[in-house]
Formats: structure tokens, C-alpha cells, sequence
């Protein structure tokens, strides 16, 4: 423009771009082909600009999603997949389940994608516990957790009338896994050493290089 | 003078800045030590990063295991604010719906921009990447050279802090004596890379970063850069003495609460506040550099984003380094009877040439990595090793089926964990329990990545312009992208592709992620340069070697819209360059009473 003249403002909100589009659709297709309908998720968001620098915990941001049932099934399948061992504790006692309700009750499209895969997943888990030995999943016993669970895990061919399990069992613990391994004690699990100050950056140890026949060539 | 709103402003400046990122604050720092006063346009909110940095949080303290979102787009911790592929309510368009021909452009509104959150890589470019057509006979030639620069690269490494070595490799430049500081340890991968790269006759080095490996020399480095001037050697000095070196932890994408790395906000701005030469008006969203009936530039019209309103900052000179979209988009929307074509776009060439990286990346699983002792590597908060382009002989004769580089950047190997299974089903084979936790711990650090950062060359598929209907929430015209990768980059994407799974079969591993698309989308790499290229002649350029406009003399471009070619080193080191000179040169027309 040139100097002294002046613009008019025109409102335009025209929605344009849509490549981050929510998922609003009022029911849902599970991926897995579940045929259950999964209840909408209408919270918003964190936003653009969220406060940084608190320290936060799941249904600090939108409600969760999981009843007392599904709650149940998670914690005892999350410990089938992480229990207590030489390795660290068991994922219900580093709030496994709680990051997975707060995953699958998000409103942003890849976690409303798990949401239609995992709520229905646990149906059927329950739904199978029931028919193979007429208990909820949780009441079942160790050996009775596995045998169903060997089943569906992927260390054998799946069988046909078993894919939607095991399509739902390998989402669910890799969700479990992205969580467990974010904590301390994941950490540890895992032989991840990090994230505190120091004064020097020293390298790898002497037995790590030894190992890799390899030399500190950065003197 | 400090952060005020647009109320609070004076009623003229000597220059109006717009944008806050490597170029404005570049050209903040140079101008308000020479004494200029400054008003900086920053269309985001003000940013503060000591108290705002999320330094130390694991996953498991932020929403969704701080993985990527619609909101926040590379995860909760990560600087950017308000910013990403998409911003609400400032919407862009694609000329084209196939997925290959889309342009993501990536903004960040918030001060600093894009530095709060980049990966500091800092490269110069060698003389060749001033000249490429002279060499190759393709693209455009800059009508300045690596001499020209070669002082404000050295510059700029001592007053931002560049860690690195000198390896004297071709079109690589070393830096002066004493001005890099000391390169960090390798890790046990880049180590391993090095070793079995030897093989293959690729050089790994020490990557060229900025971020302090030891305190900067506040001493004398403030001497060197401003001779016979003890008040800015003061400010300068007392600056640098803020910042404490890397403590060899957390993510520098998170930015740095301590000042170790470079971002605008923590090594540009404070020093600049300091003179008390400089007034920063956040979320003063630019849309037009006001033009006098002289033809010479007034000031820039804005949207105060607070009230809605349009406001104006009236100033001798106007500097825009608003980003090269962004840049384009001023330029094109800077209509008026002098140049009913927006400014600079008499010869059509606004938004003509815009160019990204070119990116691809191979991942693989490394058995001699597995089982590893357990041993922190978080080191400096990104690369530390490199592979320069290697093969600058090979083109020369004629062995490669394209004309320029790419240089290798390596993905860390034992990182934060969590926000992602650490052991794939591949890997994992059904594993659950405890034979799970025993196999993640085996394979984890034994996973590496590579990812080339190539050249592309400009092509006339690559521009943007205004679209003709759409408009942001100000009632703005937005930029309409238009984007086709040529063969040179197809057939170095598939170059770089078998050289890295060269390097996992050397290293005895397996080749495990390689992305369908042999190329990145145009924009994912967000080195977005040109659009208003610098050039020999005002016919055939937007603006000359000192990146003034051609149209109007006081006027200049100091992001990396002017860029003729983008060279595979990193644009932001040269932005920071070019925007010193580019003030050195503004100060001394000032004198002179040119402009």
C-alpha cells in the first residue's frame, strides 16, 4: 500500500488446509474390524501454546475413558506384558494403565484410531477369558493369563479365527511399552542412562569401545 | 527499551525489523550496537526461555509420552509454541491435491522462531556453493562469494559459540584458529560408523553445532568482534558470561534453559535489549511495507493480534526477515501504484525458486550394538559426528547421476526412551513379559538411522504465489505452494538411500525402515530458502548482494528468501551471516545519508 491509504479488513474463515482434520465422525469402524461402536471423544485439546513447565498426569488435560471393567482387564494384561522381575516393577505400579486411558481418550486422530481399536480389544479379550474358562481376564490364573495369550502374542502363526486379537494384543503392548519405558524405572529396564547434568562428556567406557574395536578418535 | 506493545511505540525508528528468528536477531544485534534504534515486528507472543524450557521432563511428566500432535507437532516438550505445519486461522493452500506436489510450510509465531527449536547444526558454505552454475552449468550463481561472507561466517561462530573441527575437505571450510570450540566425544555408533565408513572411503568428522562445549571467551571475544567500542564489548561480554556450557544433557530441540545453545532468544536479543536500542513488539503479525510516494519505504503495516487492529511503525529503513515464505508473502501483498505487482515482483519473480532440503533416511539394526553396557550418551543434545558431501570429484568428471551434495546426519542410538515401543514385532517376535524387558534391553542402542540433507536445485515447478481467494483470519491473502522435485533429487535420494544401507551392511546389520517415499514432501526438512533471489542484475533478481531490493534501496531481505541456491549445509548459519553484512552495510550507507 502506499502511504496514507488504508485497507478494509475482511473476516475470511474459510477453513482451508484440513490435513490435521479431527476424526468426528459419531461412530466409529474399528481398525481391527471390531464391529463395536466407540463412544466419541469431544474434549479439547492441549493447545498451541500449553504451560511448559508443569509436571502433569493423565485426565490433567481431558477426561479418561477406561470403567472400572476395562480398568481391570488393562492392569492385568499390562502386567502379563510387564510384570515384576530382575527388570524393574510391574507396568500397573508405574501408572502403565493410567497413560494408556489417557492415550486412548485424546483427542487427536492417531490416538482416536487407537481408541477404536483398543476399546473393543478389551471386549473381546473378556469376551474369550469367558468362553475358554468362564472367568473375567483378571480372575484367570498365570498359566490361564498365558495360555491365552500365547495364542495371540505373534511367537506362533495367529490363527485366522484369532487375528483380531492378535492384531489387538501386538497395539496393545506397544502402547504399554511406549509408556513403560517413558518412566524411571523403564529407563532402567532398558539400560538407558541420562537425562541429569554433568560436568564432562566423557564417551563411551573403555569396554565399550574395547568391544567394538573401535577408538575415541575425538581427542 | 524493552518488549512493549504497539501502543508503547516511538513514533519513528531508524529500522523497523520484521521477524525474530537467526536473520532479525542477526540484524537486531548488529544494528543496535552501532547505536540505530531498532523496533523488531514479531507476529508470534513473547518467549522467555529460562523460565520456559521443559529441561529435564520424561515422558511420562507430559501429556501422550511427549509424541507428536495437531497442537504441538513434534510433541509437547519440543520449544516450538504456536508454530508447526499448520497454525490456526493462518491458513496456506496447494496449487496441486497429489501428495508429492504439497508444500509444508513451517511457522513458528513465537520470538525467535524457528531458533528456539532447531538442531544447531551450523555449516558454511564453501566457495563452490556460491558459484554452482559456473561448475555445473545449473541454477544460479550468487554475485557474491565465499570470500565476501567468509568474515561474517568467523563472526558469527565467535559470538554465537560453534563446536567443531577443522578437516581442510573440499568445500568444507575450516573456521580461523581458536574460533571453534572443542568438538564432544564420538558416541559408540558414530565411532562405529567412522571406523567401517573408512571402508568405503567416507569421511565422518565432527559435526559443526552451536552450542557452547565449554564457556565462552567473554574476555576477549567481545574485543575482537568490536574493536575501540569498551560499552558494546561491555553489553557484549556481560551477555556471554550469562551462558553456561552444555551440561551434556537433555534435547536441544526442547531449547535451553541455560543458555547453552544457540537460540535467538537467549544470544541475539538480550545483548541487543541491552543497548537499549531496541523495542520488540510481539504478536504484531506484518502485512505490508508501507511505501512513500518517493518509492522509498515508509515503515510496515500491521495486525496487533491482541486487538485485532492495523497499526503502524514508521522507519528509515525496513528490514524483513519474516522467513522466506513469509517474506514472499509481504512482498506480493505490498501492493500500491509504484508496483501494482506487490514489491520487487516487476519481473514476476517474487516467490519464484523456492527451494528445501532434500531428505531421505534409512534405519537398520546393528548386532555388534546389542547388549552394550549400559552408558549415558546424551552428549550435547544432537549430532556429534557427520559426512560431509564426499564426492565433489566423482560430479566434476561426470560419475553421478546428479549435479550436487548431501551431507549424512546420524540418529542418536541409546536416546530418551519411551513415547515409542523400543522393540518392534519384527524384532520382538511375539515376546511378552519378562522375555520382553530382555529382549527391548538387548536391542535397544542397536537401532541407527541416516538421513541425507541434500541440494536441491531450483526448478520452475517450485514457487508460491498469492491465492487468489483465501485469506487468513486478518483478512490477509495467503501463499498458494507449488512444488515438483526434478530427477537431480530423485537420483540423489536413491543415491543416498543405497549408500546408507551400504553402511549397515558394513557395520554387519540389517536394513529395517526405509520410508515408502524415496523423498521427503517439499517443506518437511523446513530449510525453506528463496523466493526473492539476490542477484547481478535487477532484471533477472529480486534484490542485489547486500540483499537490498532492486525497487526500493531501503529496503533489504535478511532471511534466506534472497538465497540463489540452497547448498546441503544448513541455511541458518549463512542467514546469520549475510544479515551481519548485510547491517554492516546499512550502518555504512546510514553514515553516508544513501538511504
Amino acid at each position: 500500500m502506499t502511504e496514507g491509504e488504508t485497507t478494509a479488513l475482511r473476516l475470511d474463515r474459510r477453513q482451508v488446509l484440513k490435513w490435521f482434520a479431527a476424526t468426528a465422525a459419531s461412530t466409529q469402524l474399528s481398525e481391527f474390524g471390531f464391529a463395536a461402536a466407540v463412544p466419541v471423544v469431544t474434549a479439547k485439546g492441549y493447545g498451541t501454546d500449553p504451560e511448559l513447565m508443569k509436571i502433569y498426569k493423565p485426565g490433567d488435560f481431558w477426561p479418561l475413558t477406561f470403567t472400572a471393567e476395562q480398568r481391570k482387564t488393562v492392569v492385568a494384561l499390562a502386567d502379563v506384558m510387564f510384570p515384576e522381575d530382575h527388570l524393574g516393577p510391574a507396568a500397573s505400579t508405574l501408572r502403565v494403565p493410567d497413560y494408556m486411558d489417557e492415550w486412548i481418550s485424546a483427542p487427536y486422530p492417531i490416538q482416536q484410531k487407537d481408541r477404536a481399536a483398543l476399546l473393543p480389544g478389551l471386549q473381546w479379550i473378556e469376551g474369550e477369558a469367558k468362553k475358554r474358562f468362564n472367568a473375567d481376564f483378571a480372575s484367570l490364573s498365570e498359566a490361564q493369563k498365558h495360555a491365552l495369550c500365547d495364542d495371540i502374542c505373534g511367537a506362533a502363526p495367529v490363527k485366522a479365527e484369532l487375528k483380531k486379537g492378535g492384531a489387538f494384543f501386538s497395539k496393545f503392548r506397544s502402547l504399554a511399552a511406549s509408556a513403560y519405558y517413558g518412566t524411571e524405572a523403564g529407563w532402567k529396564a532398558l539400560g538407558y542412562v541420562g537425562n541429569i547434568s554433568l560436568p564432562t562428556f566423557d564417551g563411551p567406557p573403555p569396554e565399550v569401545l574395547a568391544k567394538l574395536g573401535v577408538e575415541q578418535t575425538v581427542k | 527499551m524493552p518488549i512493549i506493545t504497539s501502543s508503547q511505540t516511538q513514533p519513528e525508528y531508524d529500522v523497523a525489523i520484521v521477524g525474530s528468528g537467526a536473520g532479525g536477531g542477526q540484524m537486531a544485534f548488529t544494528l543496535t550496537m552501532a547505536g540505530l534504534k531498532c523496533v523488531m515486528l514479531e507476529a508470534g507472543r513473547s518467549y522467555v526461555p529460562e523460565t520456559q524450557t521443559a529441561m529435564f521432563h520424561r515422558p511420562e511428566h507430559v501429556p501422550l509420552l511427549n509424541t507428536p500432535t495437531p497442537d504441538k507437532h513434534m510433541g509437547f516438550t519440543d520449544a516450538t509454541v504456536d508454530g508447526g505445519w499448520e497454525v490456526p486461522g493462518e491458513p496456506y493452500t496447494q496449487a496441486s491435491n497429489k501428495d508429492e506436489e504439497k508444500f509444508w510450510w513451517w511457522r513458528a509465531r513465537m520470538l525467535g522462531g524457528r531458533t528456539n527449536h532447531w538442531g544447531r547444526m551450523s555449516l558454511r558454505n564453501g566457495p563452490l556453493d556460491f558459484k554452482p552454475r559456473s561448475r555445473d552449468g545449473l541454477g544460479f550463481d550468487w554475485p557474491i562469494g565465499y570470500d565476501d561472507v567468509e568474515p561474517y561466517y568467523t563472526k558469527v561462530e565467535m559470538l554465537i559459540g560453534v563446536f567443531g573441527t577443522n578437516e581442510g575437505l573440499e568445500n568444507t571450510p575450516n573456521s580461523p584458529a581458536g574460533v571453534l570450540l572443542p568438538a564432544p566425544k564420538g558416541r559408540a555408533s558414530e565411532l562405529l560408523l567412522q571406523k567401517h565408513a573408512k571402508k568405503l572411503n567416507i569421511p565422518v568428522i565432527s559435526i559443526h553445532r552451536a552450542v557452547l562445549t565449554r564457556p565462552l571467551d567473554a574476555d576477549n571475544i567481545p574485543a575482537k568482534l568490536f574493536p575501540n567500542n569498551p560499552k558494546v564489548q561491555k553489553i557484549v561480554g556481560d551477555s556471554m558470561r550469562m551462558r553456561a556450557p552444555c551440561f551434556w544433557a537433555t534435547d536441544c530441540h526442547r531449547g535451553c534453559a541455560i543458555r547453552a545453545n544457540y537460540q535467538s532468544t537467549t544470544v541475539h536479543l538480550p545483548p541487543a535489549l541491552a543497548t537499549g536500542n531496541l523495542d520488540i513488539v510481539p504478536n504484531a503479525h506484518a502485512r505490508e511495507v508501507i511505501l512513500g510516494k518517493d518509492g522509498k519505504a515508509k515503515g510496515v503495516l500491521y495486525i496487533d493480534k491482541t486487538t485485532g487492529d492495523e497499526e503502524r511503525v514508521k522507519a528509515k529503513v525496513v528490514v524483513l526477515a519474516a522467513s522466506s515464505g513469509e517474506t514472499v508473502r509481504l512482498l506480493l501483498n505490498s501492493k500500491s501504484a509504484h508496483f501494482p505487482q506487490g514489491i520487487g515482483n516487476g519481473n514476476g519473480l517474487v516467490g519464484k525458486y523456492v527451494m528445501d532440503s532434500v531428505g531421505t533416511s534409512v534405519g537398520g539394526q546393528v548386532p555388534i550394538l546389542e547388549n552394550l553396557p549400559p552408558h549415558n550418551e546424551d552428549g550435547a543434545g544432537g549430532p556429534h559426528f557427520y559426512i560431509p558431501w564426499w564426492q565433489y570429484q566423482e560430479q566434476l568428471k561426470g560419475k553421478l547421476d546428479f549435479a550436487r551434495g548431501y551431507h549424512v546426519e546420524f540418529n542418536g542410538t541409546r536416546g530418551m526412551p519411551g513415547g515409542r515401543n523400543p522393540l518392534s514385532d519384527e524384532l520382538g517376535k511375539g515376546a511378552y513379559g519378562t522375555k520382553f524387558k530382555e529382549e527391548a534391553r538387548r536391542y535397544y542402542g542397536s537401532n541407527v538411522g541416516y538421513t541425507c540433507r541434500g541440494e536441491q536445485i531450483p526448478n520452475d515447478d517450485c514457487f508460491a504465489e498469492l491465492d487468489p481467494e483465501v485469506k487468513d483470519k486478518w483478512g490477509i491473502p495467503v501463499l498458494r505452494w507449488h512444488w515438483k522435485w526434478s530427477d537431480q533429487e530423485r537420483n540423489m535420494a536413491a543415491h543416498a538411500a543405497k549408500t546408507f544401507t551400504a553402511f549397515i551392511e558394513t557395520m554387519g546389520g540389517t536394513v529395517r525402515a526405509q520410508k515408502k517415499a524415496a523423498i521427503e514432501n517439499g517443506g518437511r526438512v523446513i530449510h525453506e530458502v528463496g523466493g526473492a533471489l539476490m542477484g547481478a542484475e535487477a532484471k533477472k533478481s529480486v534484490c542485489n548482494g547486500w540483499n537490498q531490493t532492486w525497487d526500493v534501496k531501503n529496503l533489504f531481505l535478511s532471511d534466506a528468501a534472497p538465497f540463489p541456491s540452497n547448498a546441503d549445509k544448513n541455511p541458518t548459519l549463512t542467514i546469520m551471516a549475510l544479515a551481519w553484512r548485510t547491517g554492516d552495510y546499512i550502518i555504512e550507507q546510514a553514515k553516508k545519508g544513501e538511504l
